[in-house]
């Protein structure tokens, strides 16, 4: 990756979380986001948790200048559920977390496990009122023949809370499980996505949603395929798209009809026929869709390679990316310990020229667009002290192996990164492994 | 067409493994989800596709086969093997002509000639697909019939009826229908409609047992190949309910997300209230939302 006089270099900035190698289930990160302005970044995790975690900027002017991110708030955003009906459990687990643009001084974002989406405000409150008349300090109520005066109550400081309230909640809307929320470019409406259907939903009201996609079959053993994520265009608001199990990605216009089933645009590569095998279906199942900043172009992540799509061209993508074309000829046993089944994150960096996702062992990979380069980095305890230059890492993927490579039979499959995000302006990236986050920064020349 | 090579788990493997998936996601937390299993369900399909091209396959090869032994067979009937060697050869030629690639069983034996009792014949372990050692150390049939819980028989060693000694006689073939699940076997001219796999075995081999003993000329070998034969089928009964019951289960995703599957015959008689059962358990869960 060429940046300015050479190629960019990636250094340890923090990591977060347990130490520990017994990872709690609750802990397990499930999704990872910055929000607009890259100042806050929020995790989601198996137990329900949201955890905000802010940029202090200390001295911008200096060159050696560090920015750390630091717990902002925590709190717990989903509780496990029992659906009485069906006798199902509804897991806490935070599947997606989108913030909203910031309006005020408050922060908004919307947090979604299996069933119900919420909007939590984040605000900061550093004063408190003080001299109540009819309350003591401790919030006792006194005894009103005792008053012999009135006052104004004024407001001191005090340190710094943050605190996080749930303004909405919308839930009942989805039967199958939740897998995409993406807001809306106006603001005010967001969508959902669960297996078969989209809804649409006002950010002010809760009893009501639109749907707007439906590919529930009338027979569901008719049933070939399932929406795997949805996601609203940067800039258009009457334009979504939505990926599937079958490798096929749909845009929709809203202003076309009411119901969106059927699609403006239909991206679908023919499929390489000398490469069918048992799991040719699994394997080009699309696990994340992200449009590009720009809005010209859409990302793919299937479960061995990254795909660019330019919205103008349907029948194949314009570039693609392998990302561990090695695990080909392994996709029977990662079929049987269920790596098969893992879904994949992608994401852009703030002027999509690079395309960064993650794979196993604690890799992740970037691609550079331009450069035509790529690379694999290792997310490690090993490889963290402070601003630790990352080396790049190279699977053997079969012969002889060289020093430093790694054989790919060596490959930790229980250490995945699934969930990876990048600052929108600067080069900052956020990286989960199972339990940790670790942030990495470009090296500062 | 699927390529097999990428990994040595074989198709019925990967239908256990399936099944076992599907299976455990009911259990889980969270509820089942539809994706995966819908996932699963397409190895599944693709699985299944593959075992019964192998199936009929070998199907189509046992009958070939069977076809050319009937021939040989007749021709031997015709010709009994105390021949002056001039017609010898003649007959071997012929033999050999009509026998082709299977002959090797065929022409190991009329080579004997009627010196040696050949005694080529194969007890009942119809089910298990092993087979007890051929006596004089001729060469084995093709290895390709020998496949691990083997549903079908091995074909039917032509028993040399003329030679003394054991003489045993049996000319059987099993075959397993897979789109009606009826086992069928044809014995000595006499066709046998066994009923469903599952139940069809062990009926089978008790009917083998009882045909065996009449065909049977030397009374003494009696006792002892039908030993062999019932222990054979015993613990090959077992790998054999496992496949029938997979081929069941097979069956009845041949009716669930019948997008997925081409349309396939009337299955008839499925006949196990196990797999009745799971079939409605599956409908069940796939629209429990």
């Amino acid at each position: 990756m060429a940046g300015p006089g050479g190629d960019m270099q990636w250094c340890f900035s923090q990591v977060k979380g347990a130490i520990d190698d017994d990872v709690a289930e609750a802990d397990i990160i499930s999704t990872v986001e910055f929000n607009h302005t890259g100042k806050l970044l929020a995790t989601g995790d198996k137990g329900g948790r949201v955890v905000i975690f802010q940029q202090e900027i200390e001295n911008k002017n200096q060159p050696q200048f560090r920015s750390e991110y630091n717990v902002y708030s925590t709190f717990q955003s989903h509780e496990p559920e029992f659906d009485y009906l069906k006798s199902l459990e509804i897991e806490e687990k935070i599947n997606k977390i989108r913030w909203l643009p910031q309006k005020n001084a408050a922060q908004f974002l919307l947090s979604t496990n299996d069933k119900t989406i919420k909007l939590w405000k984040i605000s900061e409150r550093d004063k408190r009122p003080e001299g109540y008349n009819l309350k003591e300090e401790d919030g006792c109520y006194k005894d009103p023949n005792t008053i012999t005066s009135l006052r104004v109550p004024v407001l001191i400081p005090m340190d710094l809370m943050v605190e996080a309230s749930p303004r909405r909640v919308f839930a009942n809307a989805h039967t199958y499980h939740i897998n995409s929320i993406s807001v809306n470019s106006d603001n005010e409406t967001y969508l959902s996505a669960d297996d078969l259907r989209i809804n649409l939903w006002h950010l002010e009201i809760t009893d009501r949603s639109f749907n707007i996609v439906d590919i529930k079959p009338a027979n569901m053993e008719e049933l070939t395929e399932v929406i795997t994520a949805a996601e609203f265009h940067p800039h258009q608001c009457n334009t979504f798209v939505y990926s599937s199990s079958k490798g096929t990605i749909r845009l929709c216009d809203m202003r076309a009809s009411a119901l969106c089933d059927k699609h403006s645009k239909l991206f679908e590569e023919p499929e390489d026929p000398s490469n069918r095998s048992f799991f040719s279906e699994i394997i080009s199942s699309i696990s994340d869709v992200k449009f590009s900043h720009n809005g010209r172009y859409m990302m793919t992540r299937d479960y061995l390679s990254v795909k660019i799509w330019d919205l103008n061209m349907e029948n194949r993508p314009v570039e693609t990316y392998q990302v561990h074309e090695y695990l080909r000829s392994k996709l029977c046993s990662l079929y049987e310990n269920d790596c098969i089944f893992d879904k994949f994150e992608c994401c852009w960096n703030g002027n999509d020229s690079v395309v960064m996702t993650g794979s196993y062992n604690n890799f992740f990979r970037m691609f550079d667009r331009g450069q035509r380069r790529d690379v694999t980095l290792e997310a490690s305890r090993e490889n963290s002290k402070p601003m630790q230059v990352l080396k790049p890492r190279k699977v053997c993927a079969g012969g002889k192996r060289k020093k430093d490579e790694i054989s790919v039979d060596s490959l930790d499959f229980n250490k995945k990164i699934l969930h990876t995000a990048w600052h929108p302006q600067d080069n900052i990236i956020a990286v989960a492994t199972t339990n940790n986050l670790y942030i990495f920064q470009d090296k500062v020349n | 067409m699927i390529s097999t090579m990428e990994c040595s788990v074989d198709a019925q493997s990967l239908i256990s493994i399936s099944l076992m998936k599907i299976h455990n996601s009911r259990t889980q937390r969270g509820g089942i989800k539809l994706h995966k299993n819908l996932l699963v369900s397409y190895v599944l399909r693709n699985a299944r596709q593959v075992y019964i091209k192998e199936k009929y396959a070998e199907i189509y090869r046992m009958q070939q086969y069977e076809e050319v032994m009937t021939v040989c067979n007749e021709i031997q009937e015709l010709n009994p093997l105390d021949l002056d060697a001039e017609d010898a050869d003649e007959e071997e030629q012929s033999r050999a002509a009509c026998c082709g690639e299977e002959g090797s069983v065929c022409g190991a034996a009329l080579q004997r000639g009627a010196a040696q009792p050949a005694a080529l014949c194969r007890t009942g372990s119809a089910v298990s697909g092993g087979c007890c050692p051929l006596e004089d150390g001729a060469k084995d049939p093709e290895p390709s019939y020998y496949r691990s819980c083997c549903m079908e028989a091995p074909p039917a060693a032509p028993c040399d009826p003329f030679s003394a000694g054991s003489g045993a006689h049996c000319n059987k073939t099993t075959v397993l229908d897979l789109d009606t699940h009826v086992v069928t076997t044809v014995e000595n001219g006499y066709l046998h409609q066994d009923c469903c796999c599952g139940q069809g075995a062990q009926s089978a081999a008790k009917k083998r047992k009882v045909e065996f003993g009449c065909c049977v000329s030397d009374v003494d070998e009696v006792p002892d190949f039908t030993r062999k034969r019932a222990k054979r089928e015993d613990c090959a009964f077992s790998d054999y309910t496992d496949t029938s019951n997979i081929s069941n289960l097979i069956s009845i995703f041949g009716s669930g997300f019948s997008g997925l599957l081409s349309r396939q015959a009337d299955l008839e008689q499925i006949c196990s209230k196990q797999a009745l059962a799971s079939l409605g358990a599956w409908t069940r869960a796939i629209v429990a939302f």
